[in-house]
């Protein structure tokens, strides 16, 4: 199932951060941020958490971690889970997350403890990454109305998707 | 984009740490607590061109950090408290009853007050309600009537703005129709209606605190499905309505300002003592006093408020000042079906059965059935927990996700003198004052009731075909986060807080807002009956002549 513009959209206005995919800058004095980098890492983990019957995944992970970008206490954190991964990534690798196999991220993100965490954005580096990447794109993905087609909810939690699909049965 | 919007890790309460929180000079009336009942009394008075003052403990939320706070609601990192900031400290409470109280998941403090946190479900008391000791031989009867409270209750349902239907053959007799229509039932409401149509139990749609079309200058329900505990598109009624109404016809609203005692004479209340942000206390006088802190703050702040006059609490001649704490207990059962039942889609109910309500007597409980449309577990609440993702995670949430189908109720629990509120002195808030301690106690009657409600229930889903996986009955029962009782409204001085008027029997400048005036609870979710007391509240306000100062 492809995710789609629209999906973006509608998982960014979940999250508060607007329903406009119009350009962000860093917030005026803070230290350059390298988005490019988050992205790419952030693209890279979505691969292993998302199901492989999921496409279109790179330009709504881009979507999503732009409107991510306007709350500097986010980015912060997001920046540190990264390095974190990068970290884990070159000791036992010798190369960045984003630059491994699926398989291989997919070991990192277990070497750093994210798959039995609990998500906690100040807790330790397992449950840091755990907020900022593995469930972040987890709740981007099923807070979509594509997300929630997967499981055969269409007006997941979190979107505003009107009052007629409650109404509806499955075959309708 | 805008900077102003933050995720959940940030969201902040909009509260200005600069604001001026000095007394406002020549106060006609000061309301202390801005929910629902605050807002309303304020907002009446305000209209009347009374100057009035809203002293609130909490903050006031700045609305464009709904949807952060919509993603608390959804994200495991986040206590259900965490929503609308709870603080420990300063909602600090010892809960030493039989049975547990969580009582920082039972309220939210703020502009808004427990409505920024409610689910909405807004229905008028039975009429057999107001005379339970009379008809049903148990508990208390109010010393008002349904009549006398019926046209309060349709201006508040116009007040909340409140979706409803004429189709419920149980209800106790109106004159108009709700001010919107009622939201139809849902997709699993019809398979219900097929087993309670064997059954001949009838169903009947639910009146809502939340728009099913444009209201107020609000918009439609858009189906967030978050309405418990926030509603970002603001379609389900809050205080802050109420609240931002009474400012604009002139009301002063002071947040973070708990009140800390009520300073008074034998006869009257002559200033509120409330701490600031800043570390500093204020005296705000007024002619008139009015009480709104909701069921456990309200007998907290008078029992705070002892002085020579009034050693055992501020308007507690009859002792009664904290006793008879009721709340509504919750009877459930649920199961899965073989086939889709779409649930999760709004976080609201559309249909119940309110047909074994006025079968009450001695032995059984009012009680009603309500049908979920979200049972079972939210897909994107379950995706972030658990130790799988990719294919796995997708299949795990397609198998736990889909057939889930239950139903609720709430049961009447009686007064009790030995359920109460009380302080413990042993453990102080943030301000240094005792903590309140929740002394719950729930009797026989109502566990006895929780059992028929199950069976009925179980009757229900079997005639469904359901396997059934979950119930609640006596032994896990809980609160449903309705405050009752604690300031009872009677006729006689000696056996009540408050007389009809909402007037402390003790002082004649202080009224009480609250469901705290309630004698017996019935067992319908009290907010309804709440506005309508404020409305009445106002009305006896200002038909008061007070001293001129
Ligand atoms: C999860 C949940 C779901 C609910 N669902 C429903 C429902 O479906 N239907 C229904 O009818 N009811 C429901 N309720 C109950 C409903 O929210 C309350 O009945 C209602 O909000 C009570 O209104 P109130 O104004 O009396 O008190 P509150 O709304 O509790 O407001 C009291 C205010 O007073 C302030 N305050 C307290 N002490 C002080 C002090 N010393 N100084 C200054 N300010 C003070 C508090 O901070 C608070 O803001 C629900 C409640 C919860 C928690
Ligand atoms: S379902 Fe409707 S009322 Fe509930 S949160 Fe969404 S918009 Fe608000």
């Amino acid at each position: 199932m492809e995710l789609t513009r629209r999906d973006a959209v509608a998982a960014l206005s979940a999250l508060g951060l607007g329903g406009t995919l119009a350009g962000c800058v860093a917030p005026p004095g803070s230290e350059p941020v390298d988005t490019d980098r988050l992205r790419e890492t952030l693209v890279a983990a979505a691969a292993v958490v998302y199901p492989s019957e999921v496409s279109g995944i790179e330009p709504f992970v881009a979507a999503f971690l732009e409107g991510r970008l306007a709350d500097p206490t986010h980015v912060a954190g997001l920046e540190e889970a990264v390095a974190e991964l990068d970290g884990n990534a070159r000791v036992w690798y010798d190369a960045e997350f984003a630059a491994l196999s699926v398989a291989d991220r997919e070991q990192v993100l277990r070497n750093v403890g994210a798959d039995d965490a609990d998500e906690d954005p100040s807790g330790m580096a397992s449950e840091r990454v755990r907020y900022y990447v593995v469930n972040d794109l987890l709740l981007a993905l099923y807070a979509s109305p594509t997300g929630g087609e997967l499981v055969g909810l269409e007006n997941p939690q979190g979107h505003a998707g009107g009052i007629g699909t409650y109404q509806r049965g499955p075959n309708a | 984009m805008s900077w102003d919007r933050a995720p959940a890790g940030s969201a902040e309460s909009g509260a200005d740490d600069d604001a001026d929180r000095t007394p406002v000079a020549n106060a006609d009336v000061c309301v202390i607590g801005a929910g629902p009942a605050g807002g309303i009394v304020a907002d009446r008075l305000a209209e009347a061109g009374r100057e009035v003052v809203i002293l609130e403990a909490g903050p006031r939320f700045d609305p464009d950090d709904r949807l952060a706070r919509q993603e608390r609601a959804i994200r495991p990192a986040y206590d259900r408290p965490d929503v609308w900031d709870g603080d420990p400290e300063r909602d600090a409470y010892e809960s030493t009853g039989e049975r547990p109280y969580p009582l920082n998941h039972a309220r939210a403090r703020g502009v808004g007050g427990s409505t920024l946190h409610w689910q909405g479900m807004v229905m008028r008391l039975h009429e057999d309600d107001f005379d339970s000791a009379s008809v049903r031989g148990v508990g208390a009867d109010w010393p008002i009537d349904y009549a006398d409270l019926r046209p309060y209750y349709a201006a508040a349902e116009r007040e909340l703005g409140v979706a409803g239907a004429a189709d419920n053959p149980f209800a106790p007799p109106r004159e108009h129709p709700h001010p919107m229509p009622a939201f139809p039932p849902s997709y699993s409401d019809s398979l219900f209606a097929a087993a309670c149509d064997e059954l001949e139990i009838a169903m009947h749609s639910v009146p809502n605190a939340r728009n099913s079309e444009g209201y107020d200058g609000r918009s439609a329900c858009v189906g967030y499905g978050t309405c418990q505990p926030v509603c970002p598109s603001g379609a389900k009624y809050d205080a802050t309505v109420h609240v931002e109404r009474a400012e604009r016809k002139g009301a002063t609203v002071i947040d973070r300002a708990p009140v800390q005692r009520l300073v008074h004479g034998p006869d009257a209340i002559e200033a509120a003592v409330y701490a600031t942000p800043d570390g500093d206390r204020h005296r705000q006088s007024a002619d008139a006093f009015v009480i709104a802190c909701g069921g456990v703050e309200t007998p907290r702040l008078l029992l705070l408020s002892e002085s020579s006059h009034y050693p055992d609490g501020l308007a507690n001649s009859s002792g009664l000042v904290g006793r008879y704490f009721m709340d509504h207990l919750f009877a459930g059962t649920g199961g899965v079906l073989d086939e889709p039942t779409r649930q999760n889609h709004v976080g609201f109910l559309t249909s119940e059965s309110h047909q074994f309500y006025d079968e009450a007597d001695a032995e059984q409980a009012p009680f009603k059935l309500e049908f979920f449309n979200y049972d079972g577990p939210s897909p994107v609440e379950l995706a972030l927990t658990g130790d799988d993702w990719g294919d796995d995670l997708l299949a795990r949430l397609r198998s736990d996700y889909g057939t889930h189908i239950g139903m609720g109720g709430l049961v009447e629990q009686l007064p009790r003198e030995d359920s109460y509120v009380g302080l413990d002195p042993s453990t102080t808030d943030d301000h240094g004052n005792p903590v309140p301690e929740i002394h719950w106690s729930v009797g026989d009657r109502v566990l006895e009731t929780i059992e028929r409600v199950n069976e009925i229930q179980e009757r229900i889903l079997d005639e469904l075909g359901a396997e059934i996986t979950w119930q609640v009955g006596p032994e896990g029962t809980g609160p449903a986060y309705h405050h009752m009782g604690t300031t009872r409204m009677g006729d006689d001085p000696t056996a009540s807080v408050v007389g009809p008027d909402l007037r402390t029997h003790d002082l004649e400048n202080c009224w009480i807002a609250s469901s705290s005036v309630f004698p017996t609870g019935g067992a319908m979710n009290p907010t309804l009956t709440i506005a309508a007391l404020a409305l009445k509240a106002a009305d006896h306000v200002l038909e008061t002549e007070l001293p001129i100062r």
